[in-house]
């Protein structure tokens, strides 16, 4: 019910983002989704992509600082309030979100967060019932994507 | 534990009547040379004038522009054919320097650099490493001599080539190894890379250090990493090179070698000598040299003379570890600051990678200071990076007055040299 994240720290200088997207490009890396935010001193570009754990020892080859983190990545049909559906379920148990961030993949909306309990968020996830996707299922949620748009 | 039992446990007044019987024949040597005598006739200075070791106060200073002034061969006392041996500074601030050796020049100061080694338990049977540059860099040559007068076998790996230095560690069992501080660092990082544990891997156990100023915490942090005894050295070229001052065992200041050099300490402004134990520019006399002896040598760097005797047994005075240089003094809002001093702060945070770079701006009239900092281990927290970074910020501030900018960049991202480490650029504009 995990997902792999991986979090590089770029610096906010023109090049090193390319930097690692040329990276994923030359070793045929695929982007699935990617955050980042406009703080000042540092950033921090988040990515799901195919091969995460590859996608990781490029990186590190590479010289490039990050890391590997598990997420949390829930499946949401595509209706107004199923968002709210999900994150009340987690909220109702006095867990705290870290980050959250979502995307539409093969029709569906995914949101992928971090909590400040990951035992307890993953009872909450068994309990409801809510459609915790893994590596795998979100990659080929992806190719079924890739084969409606053909 | 002495290599020269007599010399080094000197009584000071032994030291004392040595050096003056030392000095005297220095400042005879000194008329030799075309530069001194000059000088002594500016000042009206006779040779007989030195009865005293308070006498030495009577003499000018000699700076580094005086050696430019009189490249190449000005200041030489003896024939060219007497000399056996030559070094040149780089050059890099202006004319290039030069200092000249004579065949007992370069066994005294190979005598001086041996005893600095057996000092830290350094005996034949020890296999001594030198990652240091050689050519005219005197770090090469000047332990390479040392070391061989020692008896220990020397590999003079020189300076960078990070993998080969590290194949030679395992593949020779390097005991010792000398190299300065940042590469220290470095060599611990490209170990991890490989694979390979100085501790269970190799046969390390001392380090010297030197020709960069450093702090207390770095030699903790070089000496936890790669499980050695981590000892300071002193040297600089116009004083032979290495072999200067060294720490004994007790790691606790350097003994300054009082048999070759007379150590004063003064303030850069006023030229006056500073009360005991307070910092000012370290000034030399060598009185053990033949072809270029320096008189009142304003060397720039800053130290102090640690009071108190050492328990190791050597009455030669102890200088505190190098502040930094005159020269690299930074002046922010009136405010002085070396960079060791942001050094020593920041090497205290686990967090912290081993390099960092000071970059002073100005905007209209005001100093700002941004230190930049690797990160040792990412981690994927906004709250976390930012707590840290509000926690430098605060103890920079406790240390230097001001408050600087701190950012946190990846591991690697910073310059990296295989010689000095730049620490500090100032981008800052003169205002007119």
């Amino acid at each position: 019910m995990i997902v792999h994240q991986i979090s590089i720290f770029i610096e906010n200088k023109s090049g090193t983002l390319l930097r690692v997207l040329e990276l994923f490009k030359e070793n045929r890396i695929q982007l699935i989704a990617s955050t980042i935010s406009d703080t000042v001193e540092y950033g921090i570009y988040r990515v799901i992509c195919s091969e995460p754990v590859r996608a990781y020892e490029v990186l590190k080859k590479a010289g490039i600082s990050a890391n590997l983190s598990d997420v949390f990545a829930i499946m949401l049909d595509n209706h107004p309030g199923r968002a709210a559906d999900a994150v009340r379920h987690i909220s109702a148990e006095g867990i705290a979100f870290s980050y959250l961030y979502s995307f539409m993949l093969g029709g569906k909306g995914i949101l992928v967060f971090r909590t400040d309990d990951t035992e307890q968020t993953k009872k909450v996830i068994c309990e409801k019932q809510l459609a915790a996707l893994d590596d795998e299922a979100l990659l080929s949620l992806g190719n079924a994507d890739d084969t409606e748009g053909k | 534990m002495y290599l020269h039992k007599e010399l080094e446990t000197l009584t000071r007044s032994e030291i004392e009547c040595l050096q003056l019987e030392r000095l005297k024949k220095t400042i005879d040597r000194c008329m030799q040379s075309p530069f001194y005598r000059k000088r002594f006739a500016e000042h009206h200075i006779r040779p007989d004038d030195i009865r005293t070791l308070d006498d030495l106060y009577k003499l000018p200073f000699t700076t580094k522009q005086d050696l430019r002034d009189n490249y190449p061969f000005g200041l030489s006392t003896v024939p060219l054919s007497e000399v056996v041996r030559l070094h040149s500074s780089s050059g890099t601030t202006g004319t290039p320097t030069v200092i000249l050796h004579t065949q007992r020049d370069l066994d005294e100061w190979a005598n001086a650099v041996a005893r600095c080694l057996y000092m830290v338990g350094l005996r034949p049977g020890d296999i001594f490493q030198n990652s240091s540059g050689y050519g005219m860099f005197t770090g090469g040559l000047g332990f390479q001599y040392g070391a061989e007068r020692l008896g220990m076998l020397t590999v003079p790996a020189a300076a960078g080539n990070t993998k080969r230095q590290i194949k030679f560690i395992t593949d020779f069992g390097t005991t010792a190894l000398h190299a300065i501080p940042s590469y220290a660092g470095r060599l611990y990082e490209v170990m991890t890379e490989m694979g390979i544990d100085p501790r269970r891997d190799t046969k390390l156990r001392t380090l010297i250090i030197g020709a960069e100023p450093h702090s207390e915490e770095q030699r903790k942090r070089i000496e936890n990493m790669l499980g050695v005894k981590a000892y300071n050295s002193f040297g600089m070229s116009e004083m032979c090179g290495p072999g200067v001052a060294f720490e004994c065992p007790e790691q606790n200041g350097l003994h300054i070698w009082e048999d070759y050099y007379i150590v004063e300490i003064v303030d850069p402004q006023t030229l006056e000598p500073v009360r005991e134990g307070e910092v000012g520019e370290l000034v030399l006399t060598t009185i053990n040299r033949e072809a270029m002896p320096l008189l009142r040598y304003r060397t720039r760097d800053l130290t102090r003379i640690l009071p108190g005797e050492c328990p190791c047994g050597r009455h030669h005075k102890r200088l505190d570890r190098m502040k930094g240089r005159s020269d690299d003094m930074m002046i922010l809002k009136g405010v002085n600051i070396f960079p060791i001093q942001i050094e020593t702060v920041l090497m205290q945070f686990e967090e912290l990678g081993n390099d960092y770079l000071i970059t002073l701006t100005n905007e209209e009239a005001n100093d700002l200071m941004t230190v930049e900092v690797e990160l040792k281990a990412f981690s994927d927290d906004y709250p976390k990076l930012q707590a840290l970074t509000r926690e430098i910020t605060r103890q920079l501030k406790d240390e230097i007055l001001l408050t600087p900018v701190v950012k946190l960049v990846p591991k690697g991202s910073l310059p990296k040299s295989e010689g000095k480490a730049v620490r500090v650029r100032d981008l800052r504009k003169t205002l007119v």
